[in-house]
């Protein structure tokens, strides 16, 4: 493989890196703090893409989409959590699967009621949409740069938060010990329904910077979310650090392997056994990088929780 | 739910359900036809892999939520060997049990060194893997899966075809992993799954390996429902990677859970109403999920318990009823 190629493929593992970490973000501090775990994560991913192509079409300007599209998720997300996520807290793990699982099976349904089963496209708007030369016969899309480099700014800006600030301080004290943190006299509950709503508001972030490069469809939030939880499982759940982090590796794992491991397969099989295996072996690598990390540390890289 | 119904459930119940399960064929002579048959057959498949993975909730307290990556695994193996020219019935069934059992015990090893929500996470993440893998095999058809021309022999009989004797090969199978699971549930095997359920500590403390405890369940429940794949593969007589998607592994936790945790009864009855209320809502409304996702949640927040656990109190309350007026 080209060096050209190589770089390529390296940014694209970056820029597919920075979106799972706006997801997993949300889920790995709502898991941290309140111990809820909500399949429906990626149903706000979806919301956000699809907010998106709706308020393109209503104001013509993907800017002003942006703007519309990221309030109404932050709202559509407090809603979820003050309708059906606030009386699950108490429950046990299996009945909050259950209960994000019939919302995710709500939502997607509806959102295909509402726009229909087929994928659509948004416009990137003009000043995106030219390529870059980053060296001689390498054009990059300005647009990926702009979202690998909003994703970046974003990160630092939650580190900032989270680390920083007296909000960033309640939200590591909850997911360390949330019991003492209640005891000490914060309103857990209206931290937490805050966690959810910027979590939300994150992915729907996220939905929104990927509708015009992926195509926007119901179930698109669904396979990104497993992606996320895997993410989070390897950067350990509760942490940030280790959702950036683990977020880039499963982005360039994934992003790299896809163009590396049929031609590894080649060195060992002939050509056409390794056409067959490499495309399954490639989809399977994620997976195995994810099992691999929890066989020498089974709490994630970075384990926020004192005991998970 | 303790005592001497013990975890099992009450036996009555279960062989009412299988009884009237062996009238159907009798019942689609007058109403239902073919159509009832499949469909009846198809819920008995997904009750086999509801009471294999029943053995995990219920019983060991490990929500898998990659269970239906072993029926598609059951399904990729029957399915790729009658397409490689294998058509000796329990020559495939023996490699589908060795296969789910593998990966059963690979990925079993690992997800159990993790509890609780890693676990929920990592089983999820495994059934993906499953899941891709099988959408990337082209030469089977990749992400549309692949129609099998002809089904597998059992004996040099037709007993595994779905016009032949299909549906009682499938009933037969219910039957006996109705009856394993039962007496498993009462074995010190089983009571010792429970406690570690409960106290895994304590249970570490008197000597058991609670890891190899825990391992040998997700091993048996993968081959069982490994097996169902198997049955769903010559039932479909197609075999594509959406019997494998997260989505069927969660059908087959709402079956668990709707049905009863821990009541072999639950999870029969559980993957029949599941699969009577799809069918209906489906034909009522196109869009029918609008209204089984809001009733599912309105399920979790109000009602407990599981429908094998009502009728059983149902039942109670009758006989107790019955003794007062003699």
């Amino acid at each position: 493989m080209s060096t050209t190629l190589l770089l390529i493929q390296l940014l694209n593992g970056l820029q597919f890196g920075v979106l799972l970490f706006l997801i997993a973000a949300g889920l790995t501090l709502v898991f941290g703090v309140m111990g809820f775990i909500n399949l429906a994560h990626g149903v706000q991913y979806m919301i956000g893409a699809y907010l998106t192509v709706a308020f393109a079409e209503l104001t013509g300007n993907f800017f002003g989409a942006l703007a519309l599209a990221l309030p109404t998720a932050l709202l559509l997300g407090l809603a979820l959590e003050f309708l059906i996520f606030r009386h699950l807290y108490d429950r046990d793990h299996l009945d909050q699967v259950l209960a994000t699982f019939g919302v995710i099976l709500f939502v997607n349904e509806a959102v295909k009621v509402i726009w229909g089963p087929s994928p659509l496209i948004v416009e990137l708007p003009e000043a995106l949409s030219a390529t870059f030369q980053i060296t001689e016969g390498l054009l990059y899309p300005v647009y990926r740069i702009v979202l690998i480099g909003v994703g970046l700014v974003v990160a630092a800006i939650l580190w900032l938060v989270v680390q920083r600030t007296r909000v960033g301080m309640l939200i590591r004290a909850g997911a360390t010990n949330p019991e003492i943190v209640s005891a000490l006299g914060v309103d857990i509950r209206r931290l937490f329904t805050i966690v959810f709503g910027f979590g939300a508001m994150l992915a729907g972030f996220a939905g929104a910077l990927a509708a015009p490069i992926f195509s926007v469809e119901p179930n698109m939030g669904d396979d990104l979310l497993i992606v996320a939880f895997v993410v989070i499982i390897i950067g350990g759940i509760g942490s940030i650090r280790g959702a950036f982090i683990a977020a880039v590796l499963v982005g360039l794992v994934d992003t790299l392997g896809r163009s590396v491991v049929t031609d590894a397969m080649r060195l060992v099989f002939d050509a056409s056994a390794a056409n067959q295996i490499g495309p399954a072996l490639a989809s399977m690598l994620v997976y195995v990088f994810m099992a691999g990390v929890l066989f020498f540390r089974p709490t994630g890289l970075f384990p926020a929780r004192g005991s998970a | 739910m303790e005592g001497g119904k013990g975890a099992g459930g009450s036996a009555a119940l279960g062989f009412g359900l299988l009884v009237a399960l062996a009238l159907v064929p009798l019942l689609s002579q007058v109403w239902g036809g073919t159509y009832l048959t499949s469909l009846v057959m198809q819920a008995m498949i997904l009750a086999i892999a509801a009471i294999a993975l029943d053995i995990l909730i219920g019983h060991a307290g490990l929500v898998s939520f990659g269970h239906a990556a072993f029926v598609g695994l059951g399904a990729y193996v029957t399915g790729i060997a009658i397409t490689e020219g294998l058509t000796d019935g329990m020559a495939i069934l023996a490699l589908v049990v060795l296969a789910s059992a593998a990966f059963a015990a690979v990925t079993g090893a690992i997800s159990l060194r993790t509890s609780g929500v890693y676990f929920i996470m990592i089983t999820l993440a495994f059934g993906q893997m499953l899941f891709f893998a099988f959408g990337a095999l082209a030469q089977y058809g990749g992400d549309d899966g692949m129609t099998l021309w002809e089904t597998s022999t059992l004996f040099g009989t037709d007993a595994l075809q779905a016009g032949g004797g299909l549906f009682w090969v499938v009933l037969a199978t219910l039957a006996l992993v109705w009856g394993f699971v039962g007496r498993l549930a009462v074995s010190r095997f089983g009571r010792v799954l429970r406690a570690a359920k409960e106290a895994p500590v304590r249970v570490a403390c008197m000597g058991f390996s609670v890891f190899r405890f825990r391992l040998v369940a997700y091993v048996v429940a993968g081959v069982i429902a490994g097996v169902a794949g198997f049955l769903l593969a010559h039932q479909a007589e197609f075999v594509s990677p959406a019997a494998a998607a997260w989505q069927r592994s969660g059908d087959l936790i709402i079956m668990v859970v709707l049905g009863g945790m821990g009541t072999r009864n639950g999870p029969l009855l559980g993957a029949l109403v599941f699969l009577g209320v799809e069918v209906t809502l489906s034909h009522l409304l196109e869009a029918w999920r609008l209204v089984f996702g809001p009733l599912l949640i309105l399920v979790v927040l109000f009602a407990r318990g599981g429908l094998a656990g009502g009728l059983d109190w149902a039942v109670d309350r009758w006989r107790t009823r019955v003794q007062a007026r003699a």
